[in-house]
């Protein structure tokens, strides 16, 4: 299932809404990046509430579409990590050291919203 | 001699036993008073359940030596055992040990042993028969009590650990945003884990965005449960909560570093007061102290 991208103000919203295929990753990579371009856009939210399982390549593709996005000068922040999504992905090393993470969609806006102003 | 395999010869076998173990409880009936007061001297001696006084000794052994003659006297021990459930309950608060039940009911297998061998004496056949109807009575009895002490201590110390577990880990909301997780007494593996899924959990019920861990109360920790306080750390900092760790002792501080436990990402702060105050500067608070003025005001 694709992965909806919504346009807000200077920033782009990415709401998965179910688990993930590796395909559907992919897709959602370049989607993001594809938008990012059109819109020109400051920052990305990833919203991950309704994951209750998070593989390596899911975190590993996650992490990768934060490192992209920065190049193309647009910060993303990772919201919505359920606890025990956050426990497993620690223990499994991935602790996500260079990407923005928040606690929901509200939050991650109003980090970027903060971070967009400060500059 | 009897042929064992004849069933007629194995119930008379048995009846022999049974009259011979109503003759042991008329004779332990009798002799109630002098064999009690004999137990209870023994006791005395051997210096057997010192935290109870000499007439709860004494009114014990009465129900005890009761109730014994009585599985003696039914073969059920069912009775037993709740006098023994109840005992313990009553005891085990005082003070009283294992070995000082099984003791006791040794003690009185014994006199009451004694007591048939001065009986039967003179007749070494009858003598054995007695003991023979006796002593697996008396062995399942010393059993029962000993068992039902013994549960009765497991079911008080597992109740005791429900208690420490649900106590040992409080999330408090001290400001808006702001939670403070006081940790008292030893952090083993299983407290450890216990302690950051309740930490996540708080995190997203208060939508906390600082935490401050306060481990004043933690006399040590090991290189696991270290690890997994680095971790928790990172596992919040996933949720968007950062946190502060308080009152790492010198000791601990020594320990981990020794150990090797990375804490560079580990934002640390000597004391609960000192961690508070980073967090309200984390959070953007300005604490304003009005109480001063007012007394100007007044003077």
């Amino acid at each position: 299932m694709a992965v909806p991208i919504l346009k807000q103000g200077p920033f782009l919203i990415a709401s998965i809404q179910s688990a993930l295929t590796d395909t559907d990753v992919l897709q959602l990579r370049d989607d993001v990046m594809a938008q990012v371009t059109r819109h020109r856009s400051k920052g990305i939210i990833v919203d991950v509430t309704s994951l209750d399982v998070m593989d390596s390549f899911v975190s590993r593709s996650l992490r990768g579409i934060a490192m992209m996005t920065r190049l193309r000068g647009a910060e993303t922040v990772i919201v919505g990590i359920q606890p025990e999504v956050a426990f497993a992905m620690v223990q499994l090393g991935m602790s996500f050291e260079d990407v923005q993470t928040a606690l929901d969609l509200e939050e991650g806006l109003a980090l970027l919203e903060a971070g967009f102003l400060g500059t | 001699m009897a042929d064992p395999t004849d069933p007629t010869a194995v119930n008379g076998q048995q009846d022999a036993r049974d009259d011979l173990l109503s003759e042991l409880v008329s004779h332990l009936s009798n002799n109630r008073t002098e064999l009690r007061q004999e137990w209870a001297r023994r006791i005395g001696e051997a210096r057997l359940l010192t935290a109870l006084t000499e007439e709860e000794i004494f009114s014990e052994a009465t129900s005890v030596y009761d109730n014994y003659v009585e599985v003696l006297e039914t073969g059920s021990v069912e009775a037993l055992q709740d006098y023994a459930r109840n005992l313990s309950e009553r005891i085990i608060p005082r003070g009283v040990e294992t070995d000082e039940v099984l003791g006791i009911v040794l003690l009185l297998r014994d006199v009451l042993a004694r007591s048939l061998f001065e009986k039967y004496q003179a007749d070494f056949q009858v003598l054995n028969e007695v003991l023979d109807a006796y002593e697996p009575a008396a062995n399942r009895i010393a059993n029962t009590v000993g068992v039902n002490f013994v549960q009765e201590r497991e079911r008080i110390i597992r109740q005791q650990q429900e208690a420490i577990r649900e106590l040992s880990t409080p999330v408090l909301q001290v400001r808006e945003r702001l939670l403070i997780l006081p940790i008292i007494g030893v952090l083993d593996g299983q407290r450890a884990r216990q302690l950051t899924e309740q930490l996540l959990r708080g995190i997203r019920t208060n939508r906390a965005r600082v935490v401050v861990i306060d481990i004043t109360g933690v006399p040590a920790i090991d290189s696991t449960v270290a690890n997994h306080l680095v971790q928790t750390v990172d596992a919040s900092r996933l949720m968007g909560a950062s946190v502060i760790i308080t009152g790492l002792s010198s000791e601990i501080a020594q320990t981990l570093v020794t150990l090797g436990v990375d804490l560079s990402k580990v934002n640390a702060v000597g004391d609960l007061q000192g961690g508070i105050e980073e967090a309200e500067r984390l959070l953007g608070y300005t604490v304003i102290s009005g109480a001063v003025d007012k007394a100007d005001d007044r003077v």
